[in-house]
């Protein structure tokens, strides 16, 4: 082909580069330039401000909340999807389940973090039921808003997705298999250990890794259910965005910004090796 | 046990939004809220309108796009495939961050209005958006359709618009639905930028007034709980409803 025509045969998929370049790649490299130059002069400063104090600890409290719902929301989900798929592909139950699944998995955000305030918040529905008939205080000290509270809202959205990605796992393991080990005279327990498990561990590994990754860059149920402190990642970058003096340095969110791409960037890295893996017999 | 952790906390926000906090009893005034009170009908408004501006503009970008890079330019599929997944990799957050300068030439172009958001939602809608269409476009045999509707004498947008879209109509309402619910929950972008979406509006009046923010959460939970329903209906048959991640 001449490079006179595969030049005008690219020009269709001008305008939808142009706005894919303009609205994701500038702002991906404004952010990691921006955490590399001061005013133009380059300089390690803001990278090595990541792993101080509050960054550093902000870090951490991040990793911790995603791996603590990461994994329970994929032995849940695991458990949630094997129960869902058991039940009949059309009946309206499942549809009704996995709608609502993806509901609260992905578009869930700011009306998750108000559903745990209207259910065990100082008000709450359960707060007020377990006052009159325990006689205690269940949103006492305010947990709701630290990182316990932050490990129950995630989990609420952790395991739908862990049921939307993992479906199509189990949706895979095709039933002449189970029909195959039985017929060789295996028990279920040995089909689960020898076949099923060996086959659904790649998949749930990549969906776990996506479970961190999912949590790690969440920033809505967090935003809107602690209004003030930054115990995490994302709402760091919030505080040094709104304030622009975050530990004295204006700019510091871009170095924040470029930690979160890193890390989600690199277990994403994962989850492709993993799902490339699982892809090869559950498809 | 599973239904009990997923529905109790909906149930509780039923219950909240409809009790009287002062005098006990039912009331449907957090509801009545939801029109009555002014800002956070102008916020239902705008994202509305978001909604439908970044449906609009993502399928115009898309549908043509894919539609081409399958008949003329294949070479261009990794890469257009590619950059439609990039934003599940980059943070709506992240954007944000680096979305300032970029903005600057946008607000001073077109003013600033909140519907400016549209762009940046096509980006992020476009993983969802992309999985959609594509799955459509692999049902069909497009070569030959739209080879059969250009030797007929039809030019390319006739080929587009009145052959090939209402052959992939599932997938691209599959598209439409999916952004729909996408827009009307962001709230990152919203926020940090400083406009009055449906969402930001939801956590201004939480501060002061919570049955409302419950009222107006449980409304969007069970708008696009009724939206996704719909389209597993519509789109019967295939396995999956496009909104896998």
């Amino acid at each position: 082909m001449s490079l006179a025509r595969r030049l005008r045969d690219s020009l269709p998929l001008l305008p939808f580069l142009t706005v894919v370049v303009i609205f994701l790649i500038i702002p991906t490299a404004t952010v990691v330039v921006g955490s590399v130059y001061t005013d133009g002069v380059f300089s390690l400063d803001r990278i090595e401000a990541l792993f101080t104090g509050t960054a550093l600890s902000a870090l951490l409290d991040s990793v911790l909340l995603s791996g603590a719902t990461a994994l329970l929301g994929a032995v849940f989900g695991a458990v949630m999807a094997w129960l869902i798929v058991s039940s009949p592909s059309t009946s309206m139950v499942r549809r009704a389940v996995l709608s609502l699944c993806s509901v609260l998995a992905q578009f869930g955000g700011v009306a998750l973090a108000f559903a745990f305030l209207a259910t065990v918040g100082l008000n709450g529905v359960l707060t007020l039921w377990v006052q009159q008939v325990f006689g205690f205080n269940l949103a006492g000290s305010g947990w709701l808003y630290s990182l316990s509270g932050l490990i129950l809202v995630y989990t609420y959205f952790q395991i739908p997705l862990m049921v939307i990605v993992f479906v199509p796992a189990l949706e895979g393991l095709r039933e002449q298999w189970r029909e195959a080990a039985v017929s060789l005279g295996a028990s279920t327990w040995a089909y689960w250990r020898e076949v099923a498990i060996p086959l659904l561990t790649p998949a749930f590994l990549g969906s776990a890794l996506l479970l961190f990754a999912n949590a790690f860059a969440a920033y809505a149920t967090a935003a809107a259910l602690v209004s003030q402190g930054s115990p995490i990642l994302p709402l760091l970058i919030r505080a040094s965005l709104v304030s622009e003096v975050v530990l004295g340095q204006a700019g510091f969110a871009y170095a924040l910004a470029l930690e979160m791409i890193v890390v989600v960037a690199v277990v994403m890295a994962a989850y492709n090796l993993l799902v490339r893996r699982s892809s090869r017999w559950l498809s | 046990m599973f239904g009990l952790f997923f529905l109790f906390p909906l149930y509780a926000m039923a219950d909240f939004s409809t009790r009287n906090l002062i005098a006990g009893g039912r009331t449907w005034r957090a509801w009545a809220n939801l029109f009555a009170d002014q800002a956070l009908y102008q916020a239902i408004v705008v994202s509305l309108l978001l909604a439908v501006f970044t449906v609009a503009a993502m399928l115009v970008l898309l549908v043509p796009t894919m539609i081409w890079v399958r008949l003329r330019a294949p070479w261009a599929k990794g890469l257009v495939e590619f950059m439609c997944l990039l934003p599940l990799t980059i943070p709506a957050l992240v954007i944000v961050v680096g979305l300032r300068n970029v903005y600057l030439w946008v607000t001073y172009f077109l003013g600033e209005s909140a519907l400016t958001l549209t762009f940046v939602y096509v980006v992020i809608v476009l993983p969802f958006a992309y999985r959609a269409i594509d799955a459509a476009l692999s049902a069909i045999d497009l070569q030959t359709l739209s080879e059969a509707a250009r030797s007929l004498g039809a030019g390319w947008l006739t080929t587009i618009t009145r052959v090939v879209v209402p052959n992939i109509w599932s997938g691209i309402l599959s598209a439409a639905f999916i952004s729909i619910a996408v827009v009307l929950g962001e709230f990152t972008i919203a926020s940090l930028s400083g406009y009055e979406t449906l969402q930001v509006q939801i956590v201004l009046i939480g501060k002061s007034d919570g049955p409302t923010s419950v009222a107006a959460s449980l409304a969007t939970l069970l708008f696009g709980f009724v939206l996704l329903l719909i389209l597993s209906l519509v789109t019967r048959g295939r396995r999956n409803v496009g909104v896998t991640v």
